[in-house]
């Protein structure tokens, strides 16, 4: 560990997303000299999420976090969707027991992520917008490597920890040779817009009241059968509606991602949800989804990753989180380097602390529980056979055309003498699913 | 609500174009030998990326999102895509 006299700031933190405002928030509440440096304008103007953010873990962080920060609407309505060309299943699901305590929140986070940077600034923290940081330093130490800070331009500052919270992108992380090169099928695109509509209009749209929200999570025509899926979700007096595309399949399938995106927004089962609103934003943001599989090393000597740079996104099919992982890999960096700041030993060793922490954390060990389910996704009848076997069966019950009602029994294995799905691929994936999921 | 186009989607926006200098290089010898141009287009959710008449792949930097999905499909050696400059880029108001 350098010399006191050699540092700027105990800890330099990249990057003003979650991940890095909580890990600074922190660590300036312990006491430690930080510094958070931002490459937009102000923190909050490169960051986009979907949309939903779990919230229990930052209200640890924030106990007023609800009434306080920017939030947009409180989730009590998750509806998920199976998709056709011509129909459309849903599971509606609404419950009194997700409005109090309030389990999660749709977010804006060029809204939401300036108020986590003015608490770091309460906190002590001093923010640097508009840099942005070039390439790491670096030292030989006696186990190899070591960082030792930043440089940003013309200008070189130096810490006893580097904090890379750079996004799902981290420049930082691939540099030092923490990340390598994701697969595409570990990666897909998110395609985005925020859709202003009058506040009235939404909460009558999306059977809401008050602050309650709707988030509606869509698979299979959605998509045109590409792995991934839709996604609608109630802010104040906004939507945010797009895609997800798993690569390797968007790629495979040669389908253009913003036409996929334009297909689901005009689906007529989708279309009118949005019927009158005024497109306010488009964006777009890669999304990490090898869960476990793409987290390796998260720390090294005088450095650690967090959040979307770490690897850290799960998707389990019915969840997709990301911003709750930052906010939970955040508050374990901030108590790793901690104590490795007390014990002067800011080696990967003495950085391991904030491992331990993280994978005993919830978070951390839902990473693990779900660790199968990105190759259970990968399935591909998930994203149009089954959706359109379920509509067909549905169909022969309800298509009252004048002619005599047959079995339900009957009707289904109709319906699956049609599809390509069969019996077996029923049992495997069920399985499968059961034991990802 | 009328479908719209992607510069009509991009107009909604709020960039910082930094004239001087494009965050965006493609290397034209690689990207034909690879033929990763295709993926390159067709994933990016700001078309960025157009395929010329004569195979080559031509660049709008200033309509970049920044989200990093063309480096994700590029093939090694054949696109250098970095951050643009601090202070420059899209700079989101919703997000």
């Amino acid at each position: 560990m350098p010399d006191e006299g050699e540092v700027d700031f105990d800890v330099i933190v990249v990057g003003a997303g979650i991940a890095g405002c909580v890990t600074a928030f922190q660590l300036a509440q312990q006491g430690r000299s930080v510094i958070l440096i931002e490459r937009g304008e102000a923190p909050g103007s490169k960051n986009l999420s979907g949309g939903v953010l779990y919230c229990r873990g930052m209200q640890k962080v924030f106990p007023d976090f609800l009434d306080e920060a920017p939030v947009e609407r409180r989730i009590t309505r998750n509806y998920i969707n199976f998709l056709n060309a011509e129909s459309s299943i849903g599971i509606d699901y609404k419950d009194s027991r997700l409005v109090e305590p309030v389990n999660a929140v749709t977010v804006l986070r060029a809204k939401l992520d300036p108020w986590l940077a003015e608490k770091c600034e309460e906190a002590g923290v001093f923010i640097m917008s508009s840099v942005r940081v070039d390439r790491v330093l670096t030292e030989d130490g006696a186990t190899g490597k070591r960082v030792v800070g930043v440089q940003a331009g013309e200008d070189q500052l130096r810490a006893h920890v580097v904090v890379a919270a750079d996004g799902v992108n981290s420049f930082i992380a691939q540099e030092v040779g923490l990340r390598t090169k994701p697969p595409l099928n570990h990666l897909a695109t998110g395609v985005k817009c925020v859709v202003s509509l009058p506040r009235e209009t939404i909460e009558s749209r999306f059977n809401v009241t008050g602050d309650e929200g709707a988030a509606f999570a869509v698979v299979g025509d959605c998509t045109e059968g590409v792995g991934g899926g839709g996604f609608m979700y109630t802010n104040t007096d906004s939507i945010s509606v797009g895609v997800v595309l798993r690569l390797d399949d968007l790629t495979a399938k040669e389908k253009v991602a913003t036409e996929v995106f334009d297909h689901f927004l005009s689906h007529p089962f989708i279309a009118p949800y949005l019927e009158g609103g005024e497109v306010a934003e488009y964006g777009c943001h890669l999304v990490a989804e090898g869960g476990m599989a793409m987290v390796g090393e998260i720390a090294m000597d005088g450095l650690v990753v967090v959040g979307d740079a770490a690897g850290l996104t799960l998707n389990t099919g019915l969840t997709v989180r990301g911003m709750d992982l930052a906010v939970s890999s955040a508050v374990a960096a901030a108590t790793g380097i901690g104590s490795a700041l007390d014990k002067k030993d800011t080696s990967k060793v003495g950085l391991a602390g904030y491992r331990e922490a993280f994978f005993a954390s919830p978070a951390g060990q839902d990473m693990k529980t779900y660790a199968k389910a990105p190759g259970f996704l990968e399935v591909e009848r998930m994203y149009q056979d089954y959706g359109e076997l379920f509509g067909n069966v549905l169909y022969g019950v309800f298509n009252l055309d004048d002619k005599p009602r047959e079995h339900l029994v009957k009707v289904a294995l109709k319906a699956f003498r049609k599809s390509p799905v069969k019996i077996k691929h029923l049992i495997t994936d069920g399985l499968a699913g059961v034991r990802a999921l | 609500m009328k479908p719209l186009s992607v510069p009509e989607l991009l107009a909604k926006n709020r960039f910082a174009l930094d004239e001087e200098e494009s965050h965006i290089e493609v290397n034209q010898e690689v990207l034909k030998a690879t033929g990763c141009g295709k993926a390159m287009v067709a994933c990016c959710a700001a078309h960025v990326y157009t395929e010329e008449s004569d195979g080559t792949l031509s660049v709008e930097y200033a309509a970049c999102l920044e989200c990093g999905t063309c480096l994700a499909v590029a093939a090694p050696g054949a696109l250098k895509w970095h951050y643009p400059r601090g202070g420059f880029g899209i700079q989101f108001r919703e997000g």
